[in-house]
């Protein structure tokens, strides 16, 4: 059918034209990550701010590690850290914070009031947000290999991907949650993403392993889902020993994964009703 | 006939902030200062499916928060409201695919695209096939005068080009009812034109298509609206048709005559049945309310003749009156109230004025 018919098809409808839930569903995701995919090509100076200078930190850590003679995986993990550090960033500063954002810009009235749900518009996001900052990781990860020498030992290429396809989503699966929580505290959102930065570059042991942490720190840090992804990646890569078994580590990761998402629809619906009856959705500069 | 637009009693206020309320009375707590503020206090409104309506209204008046509720996007506080038959509060979910808005000044949009790839982005969140979605923006853009700058991204386009690119967004969805929100703020004259040409095009073109309009251009809503709403403080003021509401404030048929005329005394107008109201004011007295196309060497005295009739067919009399008494009429004008009138006999202050002021 040539485009021409599908239109006066659609037009001859009775209103309103029928669009399938699945349409509603895929669509969605993937426009809203489109401006997060095609910034790679248009907006090149990420290469500087996002690969260059993190590559910089993981130089001093890598350098120090290797003054003091340490296992040469430590070198390892400050370059899987240095790669999974841009992924934390891009979740507090490109999905936490984001629809504080789209609210300023007048997006996110026009989001709501349309027949999506916002999770697809989140998952959108993170979707963006996953495949923009992967290819900033891999960046990273291949300097580091290349400068350090650093030889991988996996057990298992697939099981290094489902550790870590598990990480982001979980990791993403909170942002979308904080997304949906950060929109309530309008201009405290930057001041709690400024917050939440350095405490979790430390409790997720991005730079050493976790088990320096004393046992209670390190299990309540692991509901940081980056504390755990690393720690199981790392079991996976460099055959060290974890904090917790490869295994339990993938399933508690399961879990948070379902945990966040299912906690970010819940917190969605609720802010968007109390939004509506407070009428903050679309007040701009809260 | 079948209502689109539906209010009964619709009603919005806000809670005023105790830091607001403070730093406004100036004092640690003024408890005389009303807590709530009446943003919509119970309005009746009924738009007719296929209607073009407009809404007036200064600044502060409730146009903003009326169409928040009936997009979905603000709970009334008391009240309903139906769209297309369903309830706002309970049945906004079915509502969204049936409705989209285009307001002015609004900055949608992300900038490292370009508008193209805007506008397609917001036809996805409708769940719009591509290749429609494409088919529109190509003919939207057409229509706005914006197809030289669909790939030129939307970081680098002008005010009035990110509104022409607004404007497309709110039809590209193909909505049932759509809400125009000062939709030609920041157009030039001629793209402001074309687009009123278009939404009269667009409204027709389907049938149960509905159109809810606010404006601050008298001009814009009496040449588009087929009927219209002036509303102040939350409150309704009045409904109707443009010639309805500009009727309002003229119930006999007006005229304005400048006469030359020797004996003032030999002029018997009122006696003339159906003459309700008879003014003759001498205008040589005043020289500067001569308009430019009277003439200055008048040797007879000059007057300004205001008349309120009965019905038109009098006026025939009249002029026959003034050439009986050797009279010569210089200017005969019927007086015609704008939509201006009425709104300012209504809300007490002109739109534009109001707008300054608030």
């Amino acid at each position: 059918m040539s485009n021409q018919q599908m239109n006066s098809k659609l037009e001859n409808q009775d209103y309103p034209v029928k669009i399938s839930w699945f349409a509603l569903t895929w669509r969605p995701i993937l426009a809203r990550a489109y401006p997060r995919m095609i910034g790679v090509r248009r907006q090149p100076s990420w290469v500087f701010h996002e690969a260059i200078l993190p590559i910089l930190s993981v130089a001093a850590f890598a350098y120090v590690y290797r003054a003091m003679n340490a296992p040469e995986s430590y070198i390892g993990f400050v370059i899987l850290g240095g790669a999974m550090t841009a992924f934390w960033l891009n979740v507090l500063w490109s999905m936490s914070a984001q629809l504080y954002w789209e609210r300023s810009s007048g997006n996110l009235e026009l989001f709501i009031m349309s027949p999506s749900s916002m999770m697809t518009i989140l998952a959108g996001m993170a979707l963006g947000g996953m495949i923009l900052t992967s290819i900033r990781a891999l960046v990273i990860v291949t300097a580091g290999i290349l400068l350090f020498g650093v030889v991988l030992q996996p057990i298992s290429w697939w099981l290094f991907l489902l550790a870590f396809l598990l990480t982001l989503l979980a990791l993403y699966g909170m942002g979308m949650m904080f997304a949906s929580i950060f929109l309530m505290w309008g201009r405290e959102a930057w001041h709690l993403v400024n917050l939440l930065q350095e405490p979790v570059y430390l409790l997720s042991g991005m730079n050493f392993p976790l088990q320096v942490f004393p046992t209670l720190v390190a299990t309540l840090a692991a509901i940081i889902p980056l504390t755990i992804g690393m720690d199981s990646m790392r079991q996976i890569l460099f055959a060290t020993p974890g904090f917790w078994p490869l295994g339990f580590e993938l399933i508690f990761l399961t879990i948070l994964v379902i945990l966040f998402i299912y906690l970010a629809y819940r917190f969605l619906r609720y802010l968007e009703d109390k939004s509506r009856q407070e009428g903050k959705l679309t007040i701009k500069w809260q | 006939m079948q209502n689109a637009i539906k209010t009964e009693n619709l009603t919005r206020t806000y809670q005023r902030s105790k830091k607001s309320s403070k730093k406004s009375s100036k004092k640690k707590w003024d408890n005389s200062q009303p807590q709530e503020l009446v943003a919509l206090g119970g309005v009746d409104l009924n738009i007719h499916s296929g209607e073009l309506f407009g809404l007036l209204g200064p600044n502060g008046a409730g146009k903003t928060t009326l169409i928040k509720i009936l997009t979905t996007l603000l709970a009334p506080t008391s009240g309903k409201a139906f769209v297309d038959g369903l309830d706002v509060v309970t049945q906004a979910r079915e509502i969204r695919p049936r409705i989209n808005i285009v307001s002015g000044g609004e900055s949608c949009g992300y900038g490292v695209l370009n508008v193209e790839e805007n506008l397609w982005l917001f036809s996805q969140i409708y769940g719009i096939p591509t290749s429609i979605a494409q088919e529109r923006i190509q003919q939207m853009l057409e229509i706005v005068g914006l197809q030289d700058k669909a790939r030129t991204r939307v970081s680098q386009l002008s005010t009035g080009q990110r509104q022409k690119m607004n404007f497309c967004r709110g039809f590209i969805t193909d909505p049932k009812i759509l809400f125009l929100d000062e939709p030609t703020l920041g157009l030039d004259v001629n793209a402001a034109r074309s687009i009123r040409q278009f939404v009269r095009d667009w409204l027709r073109e389907k049938p149960g298509r509905t159109l809810l309009l606010t404006t601050h251009y008298m001009m814009e809503a009496e040449e588009l609206c087929d009927r219209l709403a002036i509303i102040d403080h939350g409150k309704l003021l009045t409904c109707g048709t443009p010639n309805e509401l500009k009727q309002t404030l003229q119930q006999f048929p007006q005229f304005q005559l400048v006469i030359e005329l020797g004996n003032v005394d030999q002029l018997n107008i009122s006696t003339i049945p159906g003459v309700k109201e008879y003014r003759l004011t001498p205008l040589q007295e005043n020289p500067d309310s001569r308009s430019a196309s009277m003439p200055v060497n008048s040797v007879q005295p000059i007057f300004s003749c205001h008349l309120t009739l009965a019905e038109e067919a009098v006026i025939g009399q009249i002029v026959q009156a003034i050439v009986s008494a050797q009279g010569k009429i210089l200017q005969l004008q019927k007086h015609q109230p704008t939509l201006e009138d009425a709104f300012v006999q209504l809300v007490g202050h002109r739109l534009e004025s109001g707008e300054q002021g608030s």
